[in-house]
C-alpha cells in the first residue's frame, strides 16, 4: 500500500509547490508590509529626515498616562469580575450541575449575537433612565457611581459581558483536559475539605486556562473602543483616536506599540498553550 | 463530550466522600448538586443585569414611538420601518455589501493560505501561521486602522512611494475598507478551516487518484463537498464578524462609507438629528437579528462539519 501510493502522492505535491510559494509570499507581504510601513511612517518625517520624536514624546503627551492607567485598571477589574463569575460556574458544571450546562453555554454565547455597538446602544438607554425616572430614588446614586469618569464601572460590566465567550471557551478547554471530579475525590479522600480541594487541587491545574482567559480579556479591554467612545469615556483606544487629528505620527507610533504589546502577550500565551501538556504533570508542589 | 464517560465510570464515586465518616452517597450528591447550582447563580444574575437590562432597554426603545405633536409614547413599529428607509436603509445595504464582499474574499484567500500551510512539509511554518492567525484574528480595531492609514492613507508610506494618489487610490472607500477587513478576516478563516482541511484523509485523495481522477476532479467531487459545511460556516462567521465591526471603520473613514454601525453611533451621539435614539435602537435590533441569523446558520453547520470530520 505504502509503496503503491508513494509515487502518485509525491507528484502532485511537487507540482503544487509554486502556487504554495506564491500564496505564502503574498500572505507574508500583505501581513507584514503595513507593520513595516507604520514603523517607517513614525520615524521618517517628510522634509525632516529620520527621527524618533514620535516615540520620545509619547510620555509627555497630554492624556497618555491617565488614559493608559484607566485602561489598565479597567482590564484588571474586568479580569477579576469575569474570573470570579466564570471559574466557580464552570467548575460547578463539571462537579455537580451538568443540567445547567446548556444554560451557561447559551448565556456565554449571547454576547456573540449582540454586536458591541448594539449592546452600547442598549446600555446608553439604560443609563438615561437614571436621570429621567429615578432621580428621587436611592438607585440614582448607583447610576451616578457606575458612570464615575475616574473609574467607570459601567465599562467593567460591559467588557465583562463581552469577554464571556472568550473566557468560557478558554476555561472549558482547560477543564476538558483535567478530570475535575477525580481530582476533587482524590483530594477529599486525603482529608481535604471541599474548598481546600478546589483551591489546592483544581485551580493549580487550571493555571494555563486562567492565564489564557486573563490575557484574552486584557487584550480585549485594552483595544476596546466602541463602548468607551459612545458612552463618553476616554481610555487608551479612544485617546489614540482623539490625538490622531493633531498628531498623526504619534497616534501611529502608539498603535504600533500597542499592537506589538498585545501580540507579544498573545504569542507568549500561544507558546504556553503548546507546552501545556508536559507542564501540567509538573505542577505538583 | 466527557460527561457520558465520567457518568458511567463513577456512579458509586459520584459523591465525594466526606473525610471522617463516608456520608450516604445520595445525600452528598444532592448537596454538591445544590452548591453547584449556587455557584452558577452569580453568573446568571450578572448577565441578567449587565446584559439583560440593556437588551430589554433596546427592545423597549426600538418599539416605542413618540407622537411628534403630543409627545406621548406608545408601542409601535414606527422606528423599525424608519430603520428600513432612506439613509438607514443605505447604511444597512452598505454594511451587508461590505461584509459579504470581504467575507467571500477572505474565505477564498483563507482557504488558499490554509491549504498551503496544511500541505506544507514544514512543521514550523504551520505552527507559525496558526499562531499568528490566532493573534491577528482577534485584534483589529483602532491600531489596525492606523497601521493602514500610515501605509496606504492619503499621506501613507506606500501611497507616497508609489504615487498611488495619481491612480485614484483612496483608502477611505469601500475597497479600502475591504482591504483592511481582510487583515483580520483571512486569519479567522485560516483558523476555522484548518481543522477541516486536516480532516481530509489522504486515503480519499489516493482512492480518487487510483480511480483515475484528476486533481481538479478530486477537489470538485470529493474535497469540496466534504469541506462545504465548514466553508459555509466559516463564511457566515466572517460575515458576522465584518458586519459587527465598528472601531476600524470609525477610526478610518469617519462616515464617508455608509455603514450601519456608523449610523447607529451617529444617532446615539446625536450627531445628525436629535431624537433619533429610538431609530438607533431599532437599527441595533436589526443588527441583532442579522447576527442571530448568522449564528442560527453557523452553529448547525459547525456541528455538521464536526460530525463529518471527526
Amino acid at each position: 500500500m505504502a509503496r503503491l501510493t508513494a509515487r502518485p502522492a509525491a507528484r502532485p505535491g511537487r507540482a503544487t509547490t509554486p502556487w504554495r510559494a506564491l500564496v505564502l509570499t503574498a500572505a507574508a507581504l500583505y501581513f507584514l508590509v503595513p507593520l513595516a510601513a507604520s514603523v517607517v511612517f513614525t520615524v521618517d518625517v517628510p522634509g525632516q529626515g529620520l527621527n524618533l520624536d514620535a516615540y520620545t514624546r509619547i510620555l509627555d503627551t497630554e492624556g497618555f498616562l491617565p488614559s493608559l492607567l484607566l485602561s489598565l485598571g479597567l482590564a484588571a477589574a474586568t479580569i477579576a469580575v469575569v474570573l470570579l463569575l466564570m471559574v466557580p460556574a464552570t467548575v460547578a458544571l463539571r462537579l455537580g450541575a451538568p443540567k445547567l450546562r446548556p444554560v451557561v453555554e447559551i448565556v456565554c454565547s449571547l454576547p456573540l449575537v449582540v454586536p458591541p455597538i448594539a449592546f452600547v446602544a442598549g446600555i446608553g438607554t439604560v443609563l438615561k433612565w437614571g436621570p429621567e425616572h429615578l432621580s428621587r430614588t436611592p438607585l440614582f446614586q448607583t447610576f451616578v457611581a457606575v458612570q464615575n469618569p475616574d473609574f467607570p464601572l459601567v465599562l467593567v460590566l460591559a467588557h465583562a459581558v463581552m469577554a464571556l465567550p472568550f473566557v468560557h471557551r478558554a476555561l472549558d478547554a482547560g477543564l476538558r483536559a483535567i478530570d475535575v471530579r477525580t481530582l476533587v475525590e482524590a483530594a477529599r479522600s486525603c482529608g481535604a475539605s471541599l474548598p481546600h480541594a478546589l483551591l489546592r487541587a483544581v485551580l493549580p491545574n487550571l493555571r494555563g486556562a486562567l492565564l489564557s482567559a486573563s490575557f484574552l480579556t486584557f487584550a480585549l479591554v485594552l483595544g476596546e473602543f466602541t463602548t468607551a467612545q459612545l458612552l463618553g469615556f476616554r481610555p487608551f483606544a479612544v485617546w489614540i483616536v482623539n490625538i490622531s487629528g493633531s498628531q498623526a505620527q504619534m497616534s501611529v507610533a502608539v498603535s504600533v506599540m500597542s499592537l506589538l504589546v498585545t501580540w507579544l502577550l498573545l504569542l507568549f500565551l500561544a507558546g504556553l498553550g503548546g507546552r501545556r501538556t508536559p507542564s501540567s504533570t509538573t505542577d505538583r508542589k | 463530550m466527557t460527561t457520558p464517560r465520567t457518568a458511567a465510570a463513577s456512579p458509586a464515586a459520584a459523591a465525594p466522600a466526606a473525610p471522617p465518616a463516608p456520608a450516604p452517597a445520595a445525600r452528598t450528591g444532592r448537596r454538591t448538586r445544590r452548591s453547584g447550582a449556587l455557584a452558577v447563580v452569580p453568573l446568571l444574575l450578572f448577565t441578567a443585569v449587565a446584559f439583560g437590562l440593556p437588551a430589554v432597554a433596546m427592545l423597549d426603545g426600538a418599539f416605542t414611538v413618540e407622537d411628534p405633536v403630543t409627545g406621548a409614547a406608545s408601542y409601535g413599529l414606527g422606528n423599525l420601518t424608519a430603520s428600513w428607509q432612506g439613509a438607514y436603509l443605505t447604511a444597512l445595504v452598505g454594511s451587508v455589501k461590505l461584509s459579504a464582499t470581504s467575507a467571500v474574499l477572505a474565505a477564498v484567500l483563507g482557504l488558499l493560505l490554509a491549504q498551503a500551510v496544511v500541505t506544507s512539509p514544514l512543521r514550523a511554518l504551520r505552527e507559525a501561521v496558526l499562531t499568528a492567525s490566532g493573534v491577528l484574528a482577534n485584534f483589529g480595531g483602532v491600531p489596525l486602522a492606523f497601521a493602514f492609514v500610515a501605509t496606504l492613507g492619503n499621506s501613507g508610506v506606500l501611497t507616497r512611494e508609489l504615487s498611488l494618489a495619481d491612480t485614484g487610490w483612496s483608502l477611505y472607500s469601500f475597497w479600502g475598507l475591504v482591504l483592511v477587513y481582510l487583515y483580520f478576516l483571512v486569519p479567522l478563516m485560516v483558523l476555522t478551516i484548518t481543522p477541516a482541511l486536516d480532516g481530509l484523509r489522504t486515503q480519499w485523495r489516493e482512492a480518487a487518484q487510483n480511480n483515475g481522477a484528476t486533481h481538479r476532479q478530486y477537489w470538485q467531487h470529493v474535497a469540496l463537498p466534504v469541506l462545504a459545511p465548514s466553508l459555509l460556516g466559516g463564511l457566515v462567521l466572517l460575515f458576522g464578524s465584518a458586519f459587527a465591526a465598528y472601531a476600524t471603520a470609525a477610526a478610518m473613514v469617519g462616515s464617508s462609507v455608509p455603514l450601519v454601525t456608523l449610523q447607529i453611533a451617529d444617532a446615539i451621539s446625536g450627531n445628525v438629528l436629535i431624537g433619533q435614539e429610538n431609530v438607533a435602537l431599532a437599527l441595533s435590533l436589526d443588527m441583532v437579528l442579522v447576527a442571530g441569523l448568522v449564528m442560527a446558520v453557523y452553529l448547525p453547520l459547525q456541528r455538521r462539519s464536526a460530525r463529518w470530520l471527526a
